[in-house]
């Protein structure tokens, strides 16, 4: 079977034919972003857009009442969204290539610890006790972190921290938090305060405002930068944690690092947009694809194209129907077909 | 040079090494025999700094290990593994090239000086083909080759090797054995544990046995592999095979093992 399949290209093709590669990416992020300040219940041509923004670089002219319609409705309404998007995708699919390279499993997502879980009990609670959204935001942030810390902690104290007390303490945890929302469910009102949990638990672009990007940017980029430059250090762990060591890398530190900085930003993307699912699974699949399974490289280009991916889906949830579709929906229903391509292109490389 | 010395360790409370004392120096292929479970592997762990003696040392080129840094460590002694399968389909120059950072560092991107270290080792190694292939899909040898040439390109002067003839067929452990005797020759200083007492008669510089904890003989295979060592190490009865000089050539069951 393995002669049937063809080589994954990005390993094959000498290194000079691969900076292309390494360039769609990103190339995606800004025609991606491009097309979602266009899009819309008031749709504006692509090289509109283009034009308002090199105006308001100052490298073009345009009509001030003109300007300031498009200023309104590029940057007030669409650009929140749009920076959202990117960020919220990017933190996903760096958290989960990471989370990949760390447990040494291509089938690993950044839910794995638990903060998805722990996330979704402290909105739920947060709706549970007023709904007020700072405080749905900071409950799902919280909670998020202190199940990764409960789940952390079990490994370390039961099992010395071994990968596999992590995936087990993460298991615990994610459990713990999934049965303390289905209490927080039961407790709710079933005319108001239930339908507010599931629908955001679908997840949502909808409620974000510039003040909310505000504070969650920086954290947000700081540690997506921070797991990018730990992407040699990955793949020396991705080895094995003897290996690692012998070769001079401070596994434990590593380790916690790249846990916390991508618990960090997978909390945010709860607090910001709700559950989007499948990014951080699929997305580091498509990115080894392109530019190889080297981390170093991976990492970057798997932030680029999660920020393009979800900026698409977001296009598509709000443009599809009327009314808007949750965006987790639209990332499941276009991430399954998209996940059955990769199957097929990478089954190779996860030979044993 | 690098030295246990009287080392112990225990994992939880069960006794392994009760005061091992053993010394690699370059230019030597050093071959450690021992049961299944008599600590082979937690003696070579143990020499390269990855666990922590309970008692007694280790020493590189007459420090502590405790005062090396991992990074300094790492470019004296290389660790070698036995041959795995990795997760991702990195490139076996991928994975020379992680032989660089201890060289680099984890943050500073290989540079043109690193990427010739890799092509040497690669080259040194015969596996310059190789290169370009996923490290997934070479076979066991080449594989346990890539990740001697990693070791190489860590430029450290000694090699630790975990069974590195395990899982490979009949001629690669003959080849791989002569690549590390050639090894030896060029001035590297190998330490490899392996479970056939064969091949230490014809290849190794010199052959230690590990029973109950301790290094129970250390010498030439001559005088340290003997029909009666075998039968301490493994408790089975064997003999010597002699060719026309006089020179042992290999082992053969005795009639009766389980007498």
């Amino acid at each position: 079977m393995a002669e049937i399949v063809s080589t994954s290209p990005a390993v094959a093709l000498p290194s000079r034919l691969r900076w292309p590669r390494r360039l769609v990416p990103p190339l995606l992020v800004l025609a991606a972003t491009v097309m979602a300040l266009s899009v819309g219940r008031y749709p504006l041509p692509a090289g509109e857009t283009l034009r308002f923004l090199a105006a308001a670089a100052g490298l073009a002219d345009m009509a001030p009442e003109r300007y300031a319609l498009l200023h309104n409705l590029i940057v007030e309404i669409r650009l929140p969204r749009v920076l959202a998007a990117i960020l919220v995708g990017a933190s996903l699919s760096v958290s989960g290539a990471s989370y990949q390279a760390l447990f040494r499993n291509p089938l690993v997502s950044p839910g794995l610890l638990g903060v998805l879980a722990g996330a979704s009990a402290g909105a739920a609670l947060g709706i549970l006790l007023g709904g007020n959204w700072l405080l749905v935001q900071a409950s799902a942030f919280l909670t998020g972190l202190a199940a990764v810390g409960i789940g952390v902690g079990i490994a370390h104290l039961f099992g010395g921290g071994s990968l596999v007390m992590l995936i087990l303490g993460g298991i615990l945890s994610g459990a713990l938090f999934t049965s303390l929302l289905s209490v927080v469910k039961y407790l709710a009102d079933p005319y108001n305060q239930l339908p507010a949990i599931v629908y955001w638990l679908m997840g949502s672009l909808g409620q974000v405002n510039l003040n909310d990007m505000g504070w969650a940017a920086l954290p947000m980029i700081g540690g997506i930068v921070l797991l990018c430059l730990l992407g040699r250090a990955l793949d020396a762990l991705a080895m094995g944690d003897e290996e690692a060591q012998a070769l001079g890398i401070p596994v434990r530190a590593v380790r916690l690092t790249t846990i916390g900085a991508a618990t960090l930003v997978s909390a945010l993307t709860v607090s910001i947009a709700g559950m989007i699912g499948w990014i951080g699974l699929i997305v580091p699949h498509i990115a080894r694809l392109l530019v190889g399974p080297g981390n170093a490289r991976l990492l970057p280009a798997a932030a680029s194209l999660g920020a393009a991916f979800l900026l698409f889906a977001d296009g598509l949830a709000r443009n599809l129907f009327a009314t808007e579709l949750p965006i987790g929906i639209v990332t499941e229903l276009l991430g399954i077909p998209v996940f059955l391509i990769v199957l097929s292109r990478v089954r190779r490389g996860w030979a044993q | 040079m690098i030295e246990a010395r009287d080392v112990h360790f225990a994992y939880r409370g069960r006794p392994v090494l009760r005061g091992a004392t053993l010394a690699l120096a370059s230019g030597e292929l050093v071959c450690l025999l021992g049961a299944n479970g008599a600590g082979k592997s937690t003696l070579l762990k143990t020499m390269l700094g990855l666990l922590k003696p309970q008692h007694g040392g280790v020493m590189a080129d007459g420090r502590p290990l405790g005062q090396l840094a991992r990074r300094q460590l790492a470019r004296l002694v290389a660790y070698v593994p036995q041959v795995h399968a990795a997760p991702f389909p990195y490139t076996v120059r991928d994975v020379v090239l992680m032989g660089r950072l201890p060289a680099t560092g984890m943050f500073r991107a290989p540079g043109a000086a690193d990427q010739a270290a890799v092509a040497a080792a690669l080259g040194h190694l015969g596996i310059g083909h190789l290169a370009g292939r996923p490290y997934t899909e070479v076979s066991g040898g080449e594989r346990q080759l890539a990740l001697i040439a990693r070791a190489l390109a860590q430029e450290a002067r000694l090699l630790v090797m975990d069974e590195p003839l395990a899982g490979l067929d009949y001629g690669h452990q003959l080849r791989l054995l002569e690549r590390l005797a050639r090894l030896a020759a060029e001035g590297y200083g190998v330490l490899m544990t392996t479970h056939d007492p064969d091949q230490p008669l014809s290849s190794c510089d010199r052959v230690a046995l590990l029973i109950d904890g301790r290094i129970a003989a250390d010498g030439s295979p001559e005088q340290a592999l003997t029909p009666d060592a075998i039968h301490s190490l493994y408790g089975v009865r064997v003999d010597l095979l002699r060719g026309a000089d006089g020179r042992p050539l290999a082992f053969r069951p005795a009639e009766r093992i389980l007498a």
